[in-house]
Formats: structure tokens, C-alpha cells, sequence
């Protein structure tokens, strides 16, 4: 299918225009790290992630040379980097990658740019492909914060997203994980989907606070085009997810997780306390700046945002030409920035300067404050801070505070 | 290098324009229902009369405009001035001129037909011998017998397998009071019969009579065309003294003046001539731009030697049924203006004047004839002006009395008045269905249900039927017509004629959102089916509208009084809940994209509703997609 550009080509040195490098690390500064490869593609998921079959003889040695390559090319185009506070190796399943492999990257953003003191250090994993060895591995490799995708404890649900590991396997996983000397481990969630119960969420909220863990994320089921479950939705074998459900099961989940002691931090994510709030992610919502590794990365660099072609074949066959993998990318006009500060910082739990809208964003904060959406202490101290009916409509929020 | 079209002097025989002599002309129209052939059939004439070059020659040579062509209908009349020279029987031999004055087919140009009948001595009852006569072809015949027309029964496409034509013989004899054994019987398709039939026209229709030739000149015109090049093109009969060249003429309604550029007859491509005179059918160019200039109906005479009285049968065109047409991107009003100034020129019964909505933003209130006429000009400016238009549900024209004696005439919901109505008078039309007797209890319970009063039943022939109502014209215009083919599976034709007007128990219904009334839903109903409307819009509107940040009542009230609700819940979920990553721009996008949607919303209060949902809302099927046109 033909589809437009979303933006403009990256220049073949990847170098960026000097406006984006001013202020590099003003903002803090992180590393991503995409790990494409996945045991078998779970129904629901729209990333980048390819299968063995899928690969077509991209190996994994392969793709860590690429990825060495990528960032020798960074260190050009950013030769005088901050130290990198926080590195995030998501997929994918970065775990069906080795320890050593993981470790070997590691240590190349180390040598590069300089990993700073008391760095956040995360990967993803999957609950089945993990265990006690490879965990103490990881942690010895330099990692020290860990995210489960545990999705349900509910063996329906599982079964509905394809999920391959046990209801009680991501528990355990975890606590195997604070076992290796993971302080920080997250558990993933996702509700809303087909089929599930009222209780079966119930239980997934049960195992994750039972589980101990210090972080959950938890993330409405959304059917994105061309998966296999939006098929399965549009030829009615699955009824479609309910907003009103949705809606249910997050009131649950904040219920649930306050009383357990955790406090959400950003609307899908919730934290034991600040310390275990995860920093990577708070970059991203915050503006600030990250370079994105691995194929069909995204990155954001003072204003510039691009991200890498998506095939590992294609990433590894452009970096072996000494070219950047960037496909893409967008610089973005001060519209677009602010249209993104209002939308990543209203999900946060502080919120939004008052003072960073317009007066019309301005009177529609005031309407909002007064239909519920904010509440009257964060609009006291300057800010637009979301109630919990708020966070529900986050996005209509956001509408009128742009004043669209 | 392209050559140029090389046309051949059309052969005008031995009598010349403008020195014709009366004796020797037949003036004749065809009456035919759309399909039965009558476009084919005037193609074979064209040809047998010889004043197309064969290398020329087209399929329905007289059809112009493509909307005609397509859509299987004329709107616009012509008339064709052929010689012929008679081929058979005791008149062999003789020199004469047949014009064939082409009448609009159908149901809204009533008016129009019946001054193109006013220009003829005799009409041809063109008949499709496999399917029969239809409605709309009865009312028009009756029409021509009422302007004392010789009739010609003919039955067509003979060359049909399904043809039946004794049975349709026996139906058209019955129908005006001949032998069967007089229907001729042609096909114009293969030409079959058709020499017999212009032996017949010379034969049996009279020549022009009772004309004064010294008399000061009284021409009726029967169609005025508006071209880019010429301006109108005014189709007009002389019937009495004549028309020169270079006269000054005087429309009798108005009293203007104007030159005359060109006079002429079309044969079937425009020939000047110096002159017209008693008898003859012709055009008249005078350089005038709007055929409200020189309207179908009016009497042209000489300035210099005006006559004292017109003609008469001249009426004012008069709409009966009323829209709001509404461009879809409000940016297109200008558009919109511009584009009904231009159809304008071309129609003399268009009217429109600016309305706004609260809904629907800025637009127009038009006036047509009926459904057809609304259909082909919101058919027009979509097509040839490339419009995306909203248009409200049609209306008819309502007098309204209101208790102190106050008379309001209402051609829109929103003009009703708001105090204690005394009483409400609507319009009514006297209707013609002819079904197949299988149907005519599908057709009484429809009309019945549409508030119809039975005025008669007539057997057509064995198996069918005529049925006539008088039935509230407001009735007609709601999807009556398509009531009538899904009930008939297709067989029952209509035709109906405004007849007065009568008292009737209405009410308008609005529909509030809210609590504010929405005027594009509003509806003056029978109170009998106040409810079913109120019901319809609002559950319709309930699935069409997306649910807000708080609960929206949907209405329908009979002033305060509210008889119909339906409720669209709050949202209690819009955000997403995904985090994809650091794929920033995504999110961005999708909101951007968002924000796009909410362009298209009108806002009713606080009430965010799409576009779409007031064209599916209404459209008077149940199909969403109906509201876009067919």
C-alpha cells in the first residue's frame, strides 16, 4: 500500500541541524535501544518485531554489530554528549538476545558517551524468558531495573493475546528478579481485552501487588490496524473492547494499586514512591533528549525527532554502507512542541504550567477545573493537574487546552 | 490538423420559413412516458425527414444536456421543423412541414407541458407496447384533451418479444375513446411503421386554424433556453400576423422591449430566416440573459403595432416545495450563490434566497416545483459545480392563521409562528396511481396511511388500475414515491397536480439537543405522526452522534411539550491509554488527526455534532449513506 512520507529525509550522515544541538542534555539524556526479534508475534502487537521465520537471516551477532556501528555514528553526530542518565532496551523481547549480547551493548553506550553515576539501567523482558541465571546475569551486566510483560494472571486473557507464558510465571519472574538484585521491577498490564472479567482483572491486580514489585504499568487494550486481532475483531470472532469497560477496570486499577501503596505517576503508570518512578520514560514525557538505537528506533534530539528503518536487515545493510539507519524524521515547529509538551505533561501527575497556555488555554482550564477534568489544588499552585475523572479524558483535555 | 464540420443545407422542401403556407403545416408533440422510446422514435423521424446528414446522426439526437441523457429524461423542450412529403395513400405526393414540439416528461413541469401542448394541433400517444400506459403519460394525455388535441394513439417497440400489443391496443382505445384497430403500431428502434406514422400525423392532425394573418402579431412562447453564447433562446408559435427579422418586440406581461437579434426555425440545427408567420414554430433570439426575460407562457407581440390582449394562460411559476441547500465546507457559500445565480438564468422557477442556520451555517432557502425539480438542481450543482451540499428535509408551503387573526405563510420550520395557532392550511394535490390490481391494496394502505382521501378506481384493463386520491402534498414529497415502488415492487407509476389547499390538525416538532432546539430538525407533521417523526430523529440521532463529556438529552417538543426522548450517555473514556514508546509523533499525529474530525462538528450549545450525522438524520431512509445522493 502506498502511504506518504511522514517527514522529511535524514541526511545520510545523520548529522542534525545545529539549532537541535544547542542545549543537548539541558533536558537530561537518555539511550534506547530496540531489540526487534520476538519467539512468536503475539496477536495484538503493532511494533517492530520480527520472528525468526520473519528475519530472513538477520542474526542476532549481526544485529549487535549493527546496533555498535549506529552508535560510533552517534558519537559523531553528538561528539560532546551529556553522560547518559538512563538507557531503556525495550522490543521486542530483549531477553531472547544473551546476557553477554545485552552486556556488550551496554558497555559500547558506556565507552561512548559515559553512563552517569546512579544511571537507570532497564530492560523488558518476557516472564518465560527469563530466569534465576540469566536475571543475576543481567544484573551483573550493569542492568538495575527490570519490566515484565505480564499482561494478565488470567489464562483466557493470556490465551486472547497470545501470550505464551503461565498466569502464574510473571509473578514469580519477578520475584526471581528482586531475588537477583533487581531493585526496581515493573509488571506490565493490559485490560479491556475480550472476554476478560470484571474478576479476572480483579486477579491480575491481586498478583501484581502480591508480587511486590514497585512499579505496574498498566495499558488499555487497543486494536491497531493490520493485526492479527483486529482481523479476528472485524470478522466478529472477538467482540470489540468496550470504552465503558475500559473505563471500569482503570478505576479498578487505581483503586487497587493506591491501596497497595502505589501512587500513579503518569495516567497508564503507577510508582511505590518517587525513587521508583521510571526515569527513562519521564524523559520522553518531559521533552527530553534520547538517542534511539536499533531498528525502527525513534529519537528525539532538541526538537528533532527521527526514527530508523524498520527491517534489521535493512538497518544492518545501511550502517555496513556507513550510513545513518535514520528514515525519517521531523523538526518541529514551536506548534508542534507545544502541542506535544500539553499532551505528555497533562498525563502527569504534577501536570502542566498554567502558564505555558494561551489565554483561550487558559479560559478552557478554567472550564475544566470547573467541570471536574482538574483539580482545584493543582489550578491553585499554577498548574493544570488532572482528577482521576480527568485522567479518563485525558485526551479531551488536552483538545481544549490546545484550544483546538 | 482538424477539418471542419461540413454541414449540408438541411432540405426545408419547397416551403420556405416565414412563407409557409398554414394548409401545409402540422404541429404535433409526443406524449410518451420516460423509457417508452420517444427520443429513439424522433431519431427515426429526423432521419426518414432526411434533415440530419446521416454521417452526423446520433442516438438521441435531441437530447443535449448530459443530466437528460443520463437520467432518461427531457427537461427542456425543442421544437423541429421537418419537411415531408407524403408517401402513401390518396394525399401521395404532398409537400408539408411537421414540427415536433418536444414536451418535458415529467412530473414537476405540468405547466411547461401544457404550453408546449398549447403550441401543438395534435399529439402522438407514444406507448411501449410491452409495458403499458404509465401515470405520468395519463395525466399529460388527459392534459392534451383538454387543450382539444387530436390524438394519435402508437404503440412502440413492436419488435419487443415481450411485447403485447393487442392488450395495450385494447387499453389505450379504452383510455381515449377509439378502435384498437386505430392504434398504429411502430418501432423505433428498427423504423418499423414509423413512414405510416408521419403519413398519419398529416393525415389525421389539423393544420393551424383560426390564425389571423393581418392581425397584429401574437406569438406564445412555449420554452426559452438560456445558451453561454446566444443568451435565451426564446421557442415560440406564431399565432396570428407575423414575426420579421429585424422587429422590435414586446413581451405582454411585462411590457419590455426588445430588439430582435435573430428569428429562425431548427430543422434540427438552428437555419435564420427572415421571417415566421401564422402557423409556424420557430425561435427568437434578442440577446436577453435570464429567461425570467422572456418567460414560458408570455405573448410576444410587434412594438410598433402591439396587440391589445395576450393570449392568456400565462401563470407565474410557483414552488411548492421548499429545501434548505447548505454547502458542506461553509467556504463554498460563495460558491453555492454563484452557482444557483447561473441555473437561474436557465430556469425560471428556481427561486432562492439567503437563510442561515444555527446547525448548518449559511445557505439558502430554495424554491422548487417538486422533488424532481429539487432532485436535478441539487443533482446540478453537485455535478457540474463540483458541491458538496447539505440539504434539509423538503418542505411544502404552509398558511398558518394564528388566533388574533394574523396570517403567516410559512416556507420554512423555523418561520412558524410561536403563539396560539388558530388554524394551519397545507397544500394538497389530486394524485394518479395506475398499478397492476395485484398492488392496489399495497397502494390504498399507503395512501391511507399518507392521510389520502379516495376519489375514485377505474380498470384500466383487466389487470389494471387507476386510483385516484387527493393526498396532502407534504405527504408526497416524504419519500412517498419510493413507499409506492418498494410496495409495487416497481410497477405502480404516479403522477400528481397541486389542488388547493386544506385545514389540517398540524404541528411543528422540534428537536432539541440539550435543550436547544436544532432548526435544520424542526417539522411541521401531522399530529397523528407528530410522535413516530419525534421518535425517528431522535433515535437516529442517538446512534449518530458521539457521546460527549456529559449526557446529552435528545427531545422532539410540540412547543413545551416534550414527546419523544432518548438520552446519549456521558463518555467516561477518551485518552489513550498507550505509550508507544518513544514514538512521540504518533501520538501527536493521531491527535492532530483528532482535531481535524472536530473540524467537521457543528457545535449545537455544547453539543459537538458531525456533519455527517445531520445528512444521515436527514435522509428519509434508514441507510446512513442514503444521504448522500443516489
Amino acid at each position: 500500500m502506498a502511504k506518504l512520507p511522514d517527514g522529511e529525509p535524514v541526511p545520510d550522515d545523520g548529522a542534525l541541524p545545529e539549532s537541535a544541538l544547542t542545549d543537548v542534555g539541558g533536558r537530561g539524556f537518555g539511550v534506547y535501544l530496540h531489540v526487534p526479534f520476538c519467539a512468536s508475534r503475539c496477536g495484538y502487537c503493532d511494533f517492530n518485531t520480527y520472528t525468526a521465520s520473519e528475519l530472513g537471516g538477520a542474526d542476532t551477532d549481526g544485529y549487535v554489530e549493527a546496533v555498535l556501528a549506529e552508535l560510533a555514528l552517534a558519537a559523531k553526530v553528538m561528539p560532546a554528549p551529556p553522560r547518559v542518565d538512563t538507557v531503556f532496551v525495550g522490543g521486542g523481547t530483549p531477553t531472547l538476545l544473551r546476557p553477554e549480547q545485552l552486556g556488550r551493548m551496554l558497555e559500547a553506550i558506556d565507552r561512548t558517551w559515559g553512563l552517569a553515576a546512579g544511571a537507570e539501567v532497564t530492560t523488558e523482558a518476557n516472564p518465560e524468558s527469563v530466569d534465576p541465571v540469566s536475571l543475576r546475569a543481567l544484573r551483573a551486566a550493569g542492568f538495575t531495573r527490570i519490566s515484565l510483560g505480564m499482561q494478565s494472571a488470567a489464562p483466557g486473557v493470556l490465551r486472547i493475546l497470545d501470550r505464551k507464558h503461565t498466569a502464574g510465571r510473571a509473578p514469580a519472574a519477578a520475584t526471581e528478579a528482586r531475588e537477583a538484585g533487581f531493585e526496581h521491577v515493573n509488571l506490565d498490564l493490559i485490560y479491556g481485552t475480550p472476554g476478560e472479567s470484571e474478576q479476572d482483572f480483579a486477579d491480575s491486580l491481586a498478583a501484581v501487588i502480591g508480587a511486590g514489585v514497585d512499579h505496574v504499568s498498566a495499558y488499555a487494550l487497543i486494536v491497531e490496524d493490520g493485526t492479527r486481532l483486529a482481523a479476528r475483531v472485524r470478522r466478529g470472532e472477538l467482540a470489540a473492547p468496550d470504552d465503558d469497560v475500559a473505563a471500569d477496570r482503570y478505576l479498578a486499577a487505581e483503586s487497587a494499586l493506591t491501596d497497595a501503596g502505589l501512587s500513579w505517576y503518569e495516567v497508564s503508570n503507577w510508582a511505590a514512591g518517587a525513587a521508583s518512578r521510571c526515569r527513562h520514560n519521564l524523559l520522553y514525557w518531559r521533552g527530553g533528549d534520547w538517542w534511539g538505537l536499533g531498528p525502527g528506533a525513534h529519537s528525539h534530539v532538541g526538537g528533532v525527532r527521527w526514527w530508523n528503518v524498520k527491517h534489521p536487515s535493512r538497518y544492518a545493510a545501511r550502517l555496513a554502507e556507513g550510513l545513518s539507519p535514520g528514515l525519517e524524521r521531523e523538526v518541529l515547529t514551536a506548534e508542534q512542541r507545544h502541542t506535544e509538551e500539553v499532551l505528555l505533561q497533562l498525563r502527569l501527575v504534577e501536570g502542566l504550567p498554567l502558564a505555558r497556555l494561551d489565554a483561550a488555554g487558559r479560559d478552557a482550564a478554567a472550564r475544566a477545573l470547573a467541570d471536574g477534568l482538574l483539580t482545584g489544588a493543582g489550578y491553585a499552585d499554577g498548574r493544570a493537574a488532572l482528577t482521576l475523572r480527568g485522567r479518563l479524558l485525558a485526551d479531551a483535555v488536552v483538545h481544549s487546552l490546545l484550544a483546538w | 490538423m482538424l477539418t471542419e464540420r461540413i454541414t449540408v443545407p438541411p432540405l426545408l422542401g419547397s416551403n420556405k420559413p416565414g412563407d409557409t403556407d398554414p394548409a401545409a403545416i402540422r404541429n404535433f408533440c409526443i406524449i410518451a412516458h420516460i423509457d417508452h422510446g420517444k427520443s429513439t422514435l424522433a431519431d427515426r423521424m429526423l432521419q426518414l425527414t432526411e434533415v440530419v446528414d446521416p454521417r452526423q446522426m446520433r442516438a438521441q439526437y435531441l437530447d443535449r444536456m448530459d443530466i437528460e441523457r443520463e437520467r432518461g429524461i427531457t427537461i427542456k423542450s425543442q421544437a423541429v421543423r421537418m419537411p415531408w412529403t407524403v408517401r402513401e395513400g390518396d394525399r401521395a405526393g404532398e409537400q408539408v412541414v411537421l414540427n415536433m414540439i418536444d414536451t418535458p416528461g415529467h412530473v414537476d413541469f405540468t405547466y411547461e407541458v401544457s404550453r408546449s401542448l398549447a403550441a401543438c394541433e395534435g399529439a402522438i400517444l407514444l406507448v411501449d407496447a410491452a409495458q403499458g400506459i404509465e401515470a405520468q403519460t395519463l395525466a399529460n394525455l388527459y392534459l392534451a384533451m383538454e387543450n382539444n388535441l387530436t390524438i394519435i394513439p402508437v404503440l412502440n417497440k413492436i419488435d419487443l418479444p415481450a411485447a403485447q400489443p393487442e392488450k395495450y391496443a385494447e387499453e389505450l382505445a379504452h383510455l381515449i375513446g377509439c378502435d384498437p384497430s386505430d392504434c398504429l403500431k411502430v418501432s423505433g428502434k428498427t423504423g418499423d411503421g414509423v413512414p405510416h406514422l408521419l403519413d398519419e400525423i398529416v393525415r389525421q392532425l389539423p393544420a393551424p386554424s383560426g390564425g389571423d394573418a393581418k392581425a397584429p402579431t401574437r406569438a406564445m412562447i412555449f420554452d426559452s433556453v438560456y445558451d453561454v453564447y446566444r443568451g435565451v433562446v426564446t421557442y415560440i408559435r406564431v399565432i396570428d400576423g407575423r414575426l420579421d427579422a429585424r422587429d422590435r418586440i414586446k413581451m405582454m406581461s411585462t411590457g419590455a422591449v426588445h430588439e430582435l437579434l435573430e428569428i429562425g426555425v431548427i430543422s434540427p440545427e438552428p437555419i435564420k430566416s427572415q421571417s415566421l408567420s401564422v402557423g409556424e414554430v420557430g425561435y427568437l433570439i434578442t440577446g436577453v440573459k435570464d429567461v425570467r426575460q422572456s418567460r414560458v407562457g408570455d405573448t410576444v407581440t410587434l412594438n410598433s403595432r402591439p396587440a391589445t390582449e395576450s393570449l392568456g394562460g400565462y401563470k407565474d411559476p410557483k414552488p411548492m416545495v421548499y429545501s434548505g441547500l447548505y454547502p458542506l465546507d461553509g467556504s463554498d457559500y460563495p460558491e453555492l450563490r454563484e452557482a444557483l445565480d447561473k441555473l437561474k438564468l436557465n430556469d425560471a422557477s428556481l427561486v432562492y434566497e439567503p437563510e442561515s442556520s444555527a446547525a448548518l451555517g449559511f445557505g439558502f432557502r430554495c424554491g422548487f416545483l417538486g422533488l424532481l425539480h429539487l432532485e436535478i438542481i441539487q443533482e446540478r450543482l453537485e455535478r457540474e459545480f463540483g458541491l458538496d451540499l447539505i440539504a434539509t428535509a423538503p418542505n411544502v408551503v404552509y398558511r398558518v392563521v394564528t388566533d388574533d387573526g394574523k396570517e403567516v405563510v410559512v416556507t420554512n420550520p423555523s418561520e412558524y409562528p410561536h403563539g396560539k395557532v388558530a388554524e394551519v392550511f397545507e397544500p394538497v394535490a389530486r394524485a394518479t396511481v395506475l398499478t397492476p390490481n395485484d398492488y392496489v391494496g399495497a397502494v390504498m394502505e399507503l395512501c391511507q396511511g399518507r392521510r389520502g382521501v379516495l376519489l375514485g378506481m377505474d380498470y384500466l384493463s383487466a389487470d389494471r388500475v387507476e386510483l385516484r386520491y387527493t393526498l396532502p402534498l407534504g405527504e408526497i414529497i416524504f419519500d412517498f414515491f419510493d413507499q409506492l415502488k418498494s410496495r409495487t415492487k416497481g410497477y405502480a407509476s404516479l403522477d400528481y397536480e397541486p389542488s388547493g389547499e386544506q385545514a389540517s390538525e398540524l404541528v411543528k416538532v422540534d428537536i432539541l439537543l440539550q435543550g436547544e432546539p436544532v432548526d435544520a430538525f424542526s417539522a411541521i407533521v401531522h399530529k397523528d405522526k407528530a410522535y413516530a417523526y419525534g421518535t425517528t430523529i431522535a433515535s437516529k440521532l442517538q446512534k449518530l452522534i458521539p457521546r460527549q463529556q456529559f449526557e446529552v438529552p435528545i427531545q422532539a417538543a410540540i412547543g413545551s411539550r416534550v414527546i419523544a426522548r432518548e438520552t446519549i450517555r456521558a463518555i467516561r473514556k477518551d485518552v489513550l491509554a498507550k505509550c508507544y514508546g518513544g514514538d512521540i509523533s504518533r501520538k501527536r499525529k493521531l491527535l492532530e488527526k483528532q482535531k481535524e474530525g472536530k473540524k467537521r462538528m457543528k457545535m449545537v450549545g455544547r453539543v459537538e455534532v458531525p456533519q455527517e450525522a445531520f445528512i444521515a438524520a436527514l435522509s428519509t431512509s434508514d441507510n446512513p449513506e442514503a444521504g448522500k445522493k443516489k
